[in-house]
């Protein structure tokens, strides 16, 4: 396998009975690569997102993901990945220095490394004040941001962020951006999936997905001049909308 | 006849939810509440909507007080709430037929009004609304707070999860109800969004920062604000951070959007400093500002 090559799929198809949900999918994201991979509803994107993580097996097709086989190694990708969801995979009853705890343990981080990890992190996203306070009590953009360094906890080689910035202020959601940035530049691959079309503006690459293909793949800037569009929304509507 | 909110405050323990909200809604307007998480806006909703009561101040709904009128007015009104109030295992014609039983209408009796979007939905009017895509969802909730031609409709987020064609599909719907004369107060955390609408409101912990029309707005932003772009934006964004003159960086798609505290400013220099830091392919070209950059000036 290519050292740069992060993630590589070929052919990744997933069938339920006689649907292709995902059909016959081919791309590849490089290291530090911040890569938007988006579709309308039903698309086929969170069941792509659930090969590559590991917790689907496709029906046909390759993908190898942080250098191991999702048909063979599914469990060796689990440990090398991060993955932060839409409704965050954060306990609202415990406090914010027991999520890290939790989590830290979870993926096996030793109690040292957890201690110094946490003393970082809660310096870092200035959560001193509130780091023994439950995580139900925290505005939504600090637990948004809580949980990307959660995600990132055991130094995966790639982070996956399913909508993460929905709902949070124009502030919040560029401090995230720049979190995101920070990962990437390093060495960290970002895969982020969302609805938010000026969100895929700030990707390297992203791939629209129309009914379980890849209809298109490029920087934002040349899917624009491709489909001569001034934004991202109006590339996915001309592609969504056929 | 439309909404108006004169002195409004709420607080609940020692959070202050909404602070003096005073505006005005006209009639078969479309008026945006533009604002994140955590604004107020489900409060004003819920006080608007006749399900709380504010601490101080007054508010009026297709003319009757919301306190004394509650009545009358949840007969006048639609309310779409932000977590769709559709019952997930009754059918899509299930939910409609009940929704319209409980306002003493019928299906029938106003189905002009909800055709154009319910027939979108009709060929799975046998599916249960727990089954349904969120963009569906949000179709038949709107059928189902316009069923009994309410006079005012608040949507709480109507978008919020859900894909562009349906988000742009739903915006041409309430440009068409609004030409039936229905005022409509929506609010959204997107602010692109927030064109769409005829006037916003910029909404942030509880208080208003600006009311205008969108266009409005955006031509009043009191800096000249720059696209720039460069190899690495990471490292891009923080050496503009450092730059002495910086007036506010903010990250914007593939550009960062840069304004400069000085009146002179003068891009080559700046394109110099960027260099200084090893930055290559450096771009530097006047933009225009956008609601979202009125809302960060504003909220700085």
């Amino acid at each position: 396998m290519n050292n740069t090559k992060v993630i590589q799929v070929e052919g990744l198809t997933k069938m339920f009975g006689d649907f292709a949900a995902v059909d016959a999918i081919t791309f590849e994201v490089e290291k530090g690569e911040i890569f938007g991979f988006l579709g309308a509803n039903g698309a086929g994107k969170t069941t792509a997102m659930k090969m590559l993580i590991g917790i689907s097996k496709p029906t046909l097709g390759k993908a190898n993901v942080a250098g191991f086989d999702v048909f063979t190694q599914a469990e060796d990708i689990k440990k090398n990945i991060g993955y932060m969801s839409q409704k965050f995979a954060l306990y609202d009853d415990l406090t914010v220095k027991e999520n890290i705890t939790f989590f830290g343990g979870i993926y096996g981080l030793s109690r040292k490394q957890i201690k110094e990890k946490s003393a970082v992190l809660i310096e870092e996203l200035e959560l001193k004040e509130v780091a023994n306070k439950l995580v139900g009590a925290l505005p939504l953009g600090w637990k948004q941001k809580l949980s990307f360094s959660v995600a990132l906890l055991h130094d995966p080689k790639i982070v996956f962020l399913d909508e993460p910035t929905g709902g949070v202020d124009p502030i919040t959601r560029r401090q995230f951006w720049e979190m995101i940035y920070k990962a990437a530049n390093q060495g960290t691959t970002v895969f982020v999936t969302t609805h938010y079309m000026d969100e895929a503006e700030y990707c390297d690459r992203v791939s629209i997905m129309v009914n379980g293909k890849i209809e298109a793949l490029d920087t934002p800037k040349k899917l624009k001049e491709q489909f001569k569009a001034d934004t991202m929304n109006e590339v996915f509507l001309k592609l969504a909308r056929g | 006849m439309g909404i108006t909110v004169a002195n409004i405050s709420k607080s609940y323990k020692k959070v202050n939810a909404l602070e003096d909200i005073s505006f005005e809604v006209k009639p078969a307007e479309l008026f945006g509440l533009i604002g994140p998480d955590g604004a107020g806006k489900t409060t004003l909703f819920r006080i608007l909507t006749t399900l709380l009561i504010a601490n101080e101040g007054n508010a009026t709904v297709a003319g009757f007080d919301v306190v004394t009128d509650y009545k009358k007015i949840r007969n006048n009104v639609g309310y779409m709430p932000g977590k769709f109030s559709l019952y997930q295992d009754l059918t899509v014609e299930e939910n409609l037929n009940f929704f319209a039983t409980i306002f003493g209408t019928t299906i029938e009796e106003n189905y002009d009004l909800i055709k154009e979007i319910y027939v979108q939905i009709a060929p799975f009017k046998n599916r249960r609304a727990g089954k349904l895509s969120g963009g569906m969802k949000q179709k038949l909730a709107l059928c189902c707070a316009l069923i009994h031609k309410p006079k005012v409709l608040f949507l709480d987020e109507p978008t919020t999860g859900v894909d562009p064609v349906s988000r742009k599909e739903f915006w041409e719907m309430l440009k068409r109800l609004q030409k039936k004369d229905i005022t409509i107060l929506v609010s959204t955390p997107y602010m692109d969004e927030a064109a769409l609408c005829d006037r916003i409101a910029l909404i942030k912990d509880g208080k208003i920062l600006q009311i205008d029309t969108p266009e409005a707005i955006v031509k009043h932003f009191p800096k000249q604000i720059y696209n720039v772009r460069a190899s690495n934006m990471y490292l891009l964004i923080n050496s503009l951070k450092t730059y002495e003159y910086n007036h506010s960086v903010y990250p914007f798609g593939e550009f960062v959007h840069y304004t400069d505290s000085r009146t002179d400013f003068n891009p080559t220099e700046l394109k110099k400093f960027l260099e200084s830091k090893n930055l290559l392919d450096i771009e530097i070209k006047v933009t225009e500002a956008t609601i979202e950059d009125t809302f960060m000036e504003l909220a700085k």
